[in-house]
């Protein structure tokens, strides 16, 4: 069967449960979202959500508990041991934190040619160190970085180590996770602009994860939000920032500490935010966010809501939404 | 303007390791008023920390060594202050909250312990040493950081707390000793930015209410936007400007500061400004003249030989940078 999309990933119902001492931590728990071919799809939550289980799952470091994952319209649910070669080259990832996604035994060369290498994408010694020659001054770092290690350079420039050796096959779809937020500012919009500026010329489709829902605004074309391994909300990045609808939308938003006037006034006005957030193995029954919500129904304690589309592209789970939209 | 509480005039602090000498702090100024609300931000690595266990003589010394500087509060030098003085300073006047709320209790006592004791050490020379009156106090600190059940917090160990409420609990044992100046070394960072909004609503809160004077300690502008009455900005060392905080981010005129300002990622969109090249130097061999020069996109000549003080510039602001040299 043929389907017709311009989807390049899909991600449908979506569950990774890991069974810890604690009990089950229901890390991802039914998701379903789709990234379109040359975009930047945000994946938003606090600490804990589950942002990197979906995407270790997509990249194939687990096997979903439950639910598919599509790339192309293929089932890829899959481990990566299982994957086909070919896959792995079209779908790369850039970690969180440099620091430890870089053996720091290897050489920048001996980190960068090994994707090459191992996707047999040179064909002798010389056309090796061409590559990563090449690799190197399109992250901007000096070609005689070659040589180091990553514990002699600096964080910023580990991260653009990772971006290149994502970059180095030739990928069509990229897994950034928190790629910048162990960094500072400063270095942090010389790697976000030159992400963009990678998406563009290589057209490269983005799963961007992060916490920081300022930079996300300047990232992503459309944005879900996670709350304890649940999708709250999908929209379009500037409906989402015009019109949240989600009562934990509009909390976060209001939180968030901003450096202007102009975006002070973006901002949902009395949402003090409030309570803890739940432990992963001890859920909430219901809504699992009703204990915080400041429009709690009675509805939200026993019934879980489903995703209702309000408006065309922006999806909500919440009840203040089903009741009226059934 | 009412005299300082607390002035660092020129300090330097040095650390002596292995392969040489981190000459981390270069000449810090720094003022804090009575009652006022100080924020300090700068990126990782500038000294922010180094510069509070200063103030507080926490420092580990060796490494550390201060070559140079002074710090008074209340006109008289912490730096100079014997051990029965500095206790004093520690238990009645100063406090700090630490960047890692987890590092800052002890895992093997509950909280209840470690609070009590808190408040005993606190008000040993007073008069509430009596064992239901502590008890009673305890309790009174930890609603006033708005900890729900604070019977039951009192029984917890650290651990049995989510992050959020282990910072609260630092947050009330500052407030048990703490009448003059707290100091809050990025708090909250390490939590959720829902959690780290109420927490800095509750310093905030807390702050005015006892008039207190604050420091308020991040590397991300944001936090100290809404927070703060007068703000520093810290690079590799050293305090490169001063203003009101409304000033200082309508009129930013330290090259630095303009770059971290347009580096930082606007909720209103448009994409983001283009950073700033290079990054912090390594102390070991750090730049002549201003540290920021190589990273400087107007840098001169001069910059490169001599230290820029602070130039006035207007009431409140001051920067350290020649651009202002022959200003007014
Ligand atoms: N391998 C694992 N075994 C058990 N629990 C896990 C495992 N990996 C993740 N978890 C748990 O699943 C939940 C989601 O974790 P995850 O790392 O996906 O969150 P996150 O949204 O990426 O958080 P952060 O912003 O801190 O990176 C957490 O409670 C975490 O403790
Ligand atoms: N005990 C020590 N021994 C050696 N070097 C130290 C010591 N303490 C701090 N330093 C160095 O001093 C510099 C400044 O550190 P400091 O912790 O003050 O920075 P900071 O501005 O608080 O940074 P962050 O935002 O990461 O908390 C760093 O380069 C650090 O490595
Ligand atoms: S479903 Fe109920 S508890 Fe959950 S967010 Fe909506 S109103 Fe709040
Ligand atoms: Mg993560
Ligand atoms: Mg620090």
């Amino acid at each position: 069967m043929i389907i017709l999309t311009n989807n390049i990933l899909t991600i449908e119902q979506l569950k990774k449960h890991f069974v810890t001492r604690q009990g089950i931590v229901k890390a991802v728990d039914g998701i379903s979202f789709s990234v379109k071919e040359g975009e930047t799809f945000g994946l938003v939550g606090e600490s804990g959500s589950g942002k990197s289980t979906v995407a270790y799952t997509v990249i194939g470091m687990y096997k979903p508990t439950k639910g598919k994952v599509l790339y192309r319209g293929k089932n890829i649910s899959q481990e990566s041991k299982k994957r086909s070669q070919a896959l792995k080259k079209e779908i790369r990832i850039v970690f969180q934190d440099p620091g430890t996604s870089l053996n720091p035994a290897r050489s920048i060369r001996q980190i960068l040619e090994l994707p090459l290498k191992i996707h047999n994408l040179s064909r002798n010694h010389k056309d090796i160190v061409n590559k990563i020659e090449e690799l190197l001054k399109m992250v901007q770092l000096p070609v005689d970085y070659i040589y180091k290690y990553p514990l002699m350079i600096g964080g910023g420039e580990k991260q653009m180590v990772a971006i290149a050796r994502a970059l180095a096959t030739n990928p069509s779809f990229v897994l950034l996770d928190e790629p910048t937020s162990a960094l500072d500012v400063s270095v942090q919009a010389k790697i976000i602009n030159m992400l963009i500026q990678f998406q563009k010329k290589f057209n490269l489709s983005y799963l961007f994860i992060t916490h920081d829902l300022s930079l996300m605004r300047n990232v992503a074309s459309r944005v879900a939000i996670m709350y304890l391994g649940k999708i709250c909300e999908i929209a379009p990045a500037s409906e989402f920032f015009k019109n949240p609808l989600h009562p934990y939308t509009q909390m976060l938003l209001s939180s968030i500490s901003v450096i202007s006037d102009e975006e002070e006034a973006l901002k949902p006005k009395k949402i003090i935010s409030k309570g803890e957030i739940p432990s992963p193995v001890n859920v909430p029954p219901g809504c699992s966010f009703h204990l915080r919500c400041p429009n709690k129904m009675d509805i939200c304690s026993r019934e879980d809501p489903v995703m209702v589309e309000v408006s065309k592209g922006h999806t909500v789970r919440c009840h203040l939404y089903t009741n009226t939209h059934v | 303007m009412a005299k300082p509480l607390l002035e660092i005039k020129d300090m330097y602090v040095w650390f002596k390791v292995f392969g040489g000498i981190l000459k981390v702090l270069d000449g810090v100024n720094f003022i804090v008023y009575p009652g006022e609300k100080v924020g300090l931000v700068g990126e990782m690595g500038c000294g922010k920390t180094t510069t509070m266990k200063a103030i507080m003589r926490i420092l580990p010394m060796p490494p550390a060594v201060i070559p140079r500087g002074e710090i008074l509060f209340k006109g008289q030098d912490i730096l100079k202050m014997k051990q029965v003085k500095l206790q004093h300073l520690r238990k009645k006047e100063i406090s700090m909250i630490f960047q890692d709320p987890t590092a800052a209790l002890n895992p093997v006592f509950t909280i209840g312990t470690q609070l009590q004791d808190t408040i005993r050490f606190a008000e040993k020379s007073g008069k509430n040493t009596e064992k239901e009156g502590i008890r009673t106090r305890a309790i009174q600190v930890l609603k006033e950081v708005s900890l729900p059940d604070p019977e039951r917090v009192l029984q917890n160990y650290p651990l049995q707390l989510s992050g959020g409420m282990r910072q609260r609990v630092c947050i009330s044992m500052a407030l048990v000793s703490t009448n003059e100046l707290l100091i809050a070394d990025e708090p909250g960072t390490s939590l959720d930015v829902t959690i780290k909004d109420q927490i800095l609503r509750l310093l905030k809160e807390l702050a005015e209410k006892r008039n207190t004077s604050i420091i308020l300690i991040s590397h991300a502008l944001g936090a100290v936007r809404g927070m703060t009455d007068r703000l520093y900005v810290m690079y590799a060392g050293s305090m490169v400007e001063v203003a009101k905080t409304k000033e200082l981010f309508a009129h930013p005129l330290h090259p630095y500061s303009q770059g971290l300002l347009a580096a930082t990622p606007r909720l209103t969109g448009g994409g983001i400004g283009e950073g700033i090249d290079g990054r912090i130097p390594e102390y070991i061999n750090p730049p002549t003249g201003c540290r920021f020069h190589p990273r400087c996109k107007q840098a001169m000549p001069i910059c490169k030989d001599k230290k820029p003080p602070f130039f006035k510039v207007g009431k409140d602001h001051e920067v350290a940078c020649f651009l202002f040299q022959n200003h007014r």
